[in-house]
Parts: structure tokens; sequence; C-alpha cells
């Protein structure tokens, strides 16, 4: 009986491969910053269907609250105020958020079994059981996503409602935002709907909009549309190509297969010692203290 | 026990390269399952409903625990908007995406209260006595200030000493009946909550 409801493509740690025989559909959330309002309606569906309550924080003059995620926000709106141009004030709001890399940098930095998983619709998912809390996640993600709670040492995150996902339902924030700034389908069918939207804001003077699904890490399965696709670093500094640190794949790959070797040559060669020269004599009257 | 120093050096040994394969993978590892959280709706009793915040009424679902039978006493779990509401279909603001705290709150006003002339406090009645309060009191209003006809004498039914505030959230049903009665009644001050 397959213990899980959703297909397992990789999971952290395990070398082992997953069953990989089933196809479904890559999924996908599509956040149009044009159209968000940034009421913040995503925000509370997310803590309301997740049973998250973040502490009520302080004000400090701007639209930011919570003013960061945290292990009880998997999920905020970022306010920029920027000029694109000169004398030109834009004020670009974009809800902040898990990526759902093709290729997550948070699960292959994991170094706990299972911790981290990726399913086969894209969805990238945090096993909190297994978690250990050493937050190699949080420095192996290229978008500074994870939050590590201090409560129970636990790296939390969204998940792009898998549990609803699971069931055929839409994702909280999707089907909550009242602008359909969020849309949720099929990655394809969002594409094809980026493009719409695209053409659309390149007929209303943006002739910079696209569609940010960054190579660097696979593609996402959380895209955006963006007026000034060149210059994603207005939206509140989001990275303009994202990478997974090769660091990640150096520790993970060169460095632990280095380690395993040596380590099993010098078991090897203290087997031969033992065989060849014997154990070392030894004079037990002379120790007893 | 006593260790020569030879032994307590193997013991240590031993235990290092133990710890070692384990780190290595070579050691029992507990099966790395991997599962979504359970669907926590399940078997919760859905309901429809109507937010009861503004005047656009968008349409709710309502879930509560248990399935409804007699020794299950429902407490509302979890609030998302109606896909099938013409309004709304399916989205909310963040109010209404936060109903289920306002619903648990604390301060919430879950009955009718009534503070005496002068007094400072607040004490609960019943909605039958709140009712029975309000009507006797706008009967008695009424009967004292309807103005049935004008100066030039002719016709106008006019009731100008109470106002009417209703909810904004009611359907398109209970708007037309809530109409019907302030305005037969002769009533002309009547709003509802959405524009206080």
């Amino acid at each position: 009986m397959a213990l899980q409801s959703l297909d397992i493509k990789a999971r952290s740690a395990t070398t082992t491969p997953a069953p990989q025989a089933r196809k479904t559909a890559e999924l996908a959330k599509l956040i149009d910053t044009s159209k968000c309002i940034g009421c913040k309606a995503c925000q509370v569906a997310c803590m309301e269907w997740n049973d998250l309550r973040d502490s009520v924080g302080n004000c400090v003059g701007v639209y930011d609250n919570p003013a960061d995620l945290s292990a009880q926000s998997w999920t905020v709106m970022r306010y920029a105020e920027v000029e694109p141009a000169p004398g030109k004030l834009e004020w670009l709001i974009r809800k902040d958020g898990c990526m759902h890399c093709s290729d997550p940098g948070c699960l292959k930095s994991c170094p706990a079994p299972g911790a981290i998983v990726k399913y086969g619709n894209g969805i990238v998912d945090f096993q909190q059981e297994y978690c250990t809390g050493c937050g190699y996640c949080i420095i192996g993600c290229p978008f500074n996503i994870p939050r590590l709670s201090e409560t129970d040492g636990k790296v939390y995150k969204c998940s792009l409602c898998s549990d609803r996902i699971a069931v055929g339902a839409e994702p909280a924030c999707a089907k909550v935002c009242p602008t359909g700034a969020i849309v949720f389908g099929t990655k394809q069918d969002m594409r094809k709907h980026a493009e719409g939207r695209i053409v659309d804001l390149q007929e209303r003077g943006f002739s910079k909009a696209g569609l940010y699904d960054p190579p660097g890490v696979g593609g996402t399965h959380v895209m955006y549309v963006l007026h000034h696709a060149d210059r994603p670093g207005l939206y509140s500094g989001l990275a303009k190509d994202p990478t997974v640190s090769p660091l990640v794949g150096f520790w993970k790959g060169v460095a632990k297969t280095v380690m395993n070797t040596a380590l099993a040559a010098a078991v090897l060669a203290a087997f031969f010692h033992y065989v060849g020269q014997g154990p070392n004599t030894e004079q037990e009257e002379e120790e007893i203290a | 026990m006593q260790l020569t120093r030879r032994q307590l050096m193997k013991i240590s040994a031993a235990g290092l390269t133990g710890s070692s394969m384990a780190a290595l993978g070579l050691g029992p590892t507990k099966e790395a399952l991997a599962g979504v959280r359970q669907y926590k709706l399940q078997r919760a009793t859905e309901v429809r409903n109507t937010c009861t915040y503004c005047s656009v009424g968008c349409g709710l679902l309502i879930y509560s625990q248990g399935d409804g039978s007699l020794n299950a006493k429902p407490s509302i779990m979890h609030i998302e908007g109606d896909p099938d509401h013409p309004v709304n279909r399916g989205t909310l603001c963040p109010k209404g995406a936060g109903l289920l705290d306002f619903i648990h709150s604390e301060g919430r006003l879950r009955y009718p209260e009534y503070r005496k002339p002068g007094s400072k406090e607040w004490e609960r009645i019943s909605w039958d006595d709140a009712f029975t309060r309000i009507a006797t009191l706008m009967k008695e209003d009424r009967d004292a200030n309807f103005i049935a006809k004008n100066e030039h004498g002719e016709t106008v039914n006019r009731w100008v000493s109470t106002g009417f505030l209703a909810a904004s959230a009611a359907s398109n049903e209970t708007g037309y009946l809530t109409h019907k009665i302030v305005r037969s009644l002769g009533m002309l001050a009547f709003d509802n909550q959405a524009r206080v």
C-alpha cells in the first residue's frame, strides 16, 4: 500500500529511487503582481487553513505585516515603493513564499532522510517529523524562504497546500484571492494564462512585462507575472537568476563520495594491517593501576 | 567495574566505529515515509452561509467538527468561500477569510444584552424579551408619532421618529421582506450596517 497520497519524485538524504511509474500532471500557482492589490486575503487564508497564528507584531509604518516570513507565516506580502524610471513612482506588491523549485536547493542540502520531499506534481514539502532542525535548507534555499521555529526547532514553509491538492482542491491562497491575481492549475495552463497577461501588460506600456520561471532552479511551481521582468529585484529583492549554490552540490556529491571512499579505505587498511601484523602484544599485568 | 586504559580505548573505538557506520547510512534506518497532512474536512459538516461583514454578501462554506450526530457538539473549524455562490465564486477578502477567529473571539456578542437607563452594567436577556421590548417600544412610538395626513390633508402614512437598521448580508428575498415590513410601517429612515 502506498503510504503517501501524492507520488514522490525525490526525498532528502535518500539514495534509493522513489517509485517512478505514475506520471501525474505538473501543477503550478501563478501570481500576477499586476493584479494584486495587496489585501492579504491570501495570508489570512493560509494561516486559517494551516492552523497557524503568528504573534501580533509592531507597526513600523509600512504595510508589510507580518514583517517577514516565519514558522507561523508561510506567505507574506512584500510592498516596495520604487521608481523604475525617474519620476515614475510605482508601488510593487509581491506575495512572497516558497517557489516550489524543480531543482530544490533545500532538498539537496537536507541531511535528514525524508524530511524534505518533492512530489510528482512539483510540490516541495517539508515533513517536520523527520526534520532535525539543522537549518541547512535555509542556507540551501536560493529564495530565503524556510524558517526555523523557535518553539519546536523544526523548519516550516509553504506546502502549496499539499493536503488540499492531494484531494483535488486548490491551494487556500489561490482560492481566496478576490482579484484573481493568484491562479492555480497545470503548469502548462499557467504558462498560457501568463502569456495572455503579458500581452495585455505590454499593450498597456509595460514593454518588459514577462513571466518569472527561473531556469537556474529548473523552473518553479510558483511563478510570477511581473511588469518589470527584466528587473525582478524591484519586487522587494526577488532574485534575478537564482541558482542552488555549487557548494551544496560539492558537499553532497564529490566531497561525500571522497569521504566515504577514504573511510572505506581506512577500514580496509586496518583490516589488512590486522591480518598481516596481528594485534599489538600487550602486557596486562603492568597496566593494572 | 574496573577498566584498564586499553579496555577503555577499545570501547571508545568500538563506539566511534559504530556511530560512524550509522552516519554513513550502514545502520538500521527508520523508514523515511512521506505523507501529506490528512485533509481535515473529510467528515466535517458543511453548511452554506453568507459573510456577516459588508454589503457584498459573499457566500461561505462553514465546516464544523462532527457529522451532526446526537452526542457530537459541533464546533466551527474552518470557513472558506462558496465556489457556487454567484457573488464571490469561492473568493473572499482578508476579513472574510479570517471569519473563523471572529466566530471564536471572546469579544463577540453572542446574545442580546440590555443596559437599563442609568446603569453601567449590561445584563443578558432572552431573544423573546429583546423582541418583545423592541416591538413594544416601536408600537408606543408609532402610536404617538405616526403621521397619517400632512397639512394639506393628503394621506402620507409617515413614521419618522424611529429608524431601522438591517443586516447587510441578507439575501435578496430577506431584503425584499425587510423592505416590505419597514415601509408598510411607514418608516422612512432605513439603512443597513454596511454603511455604518
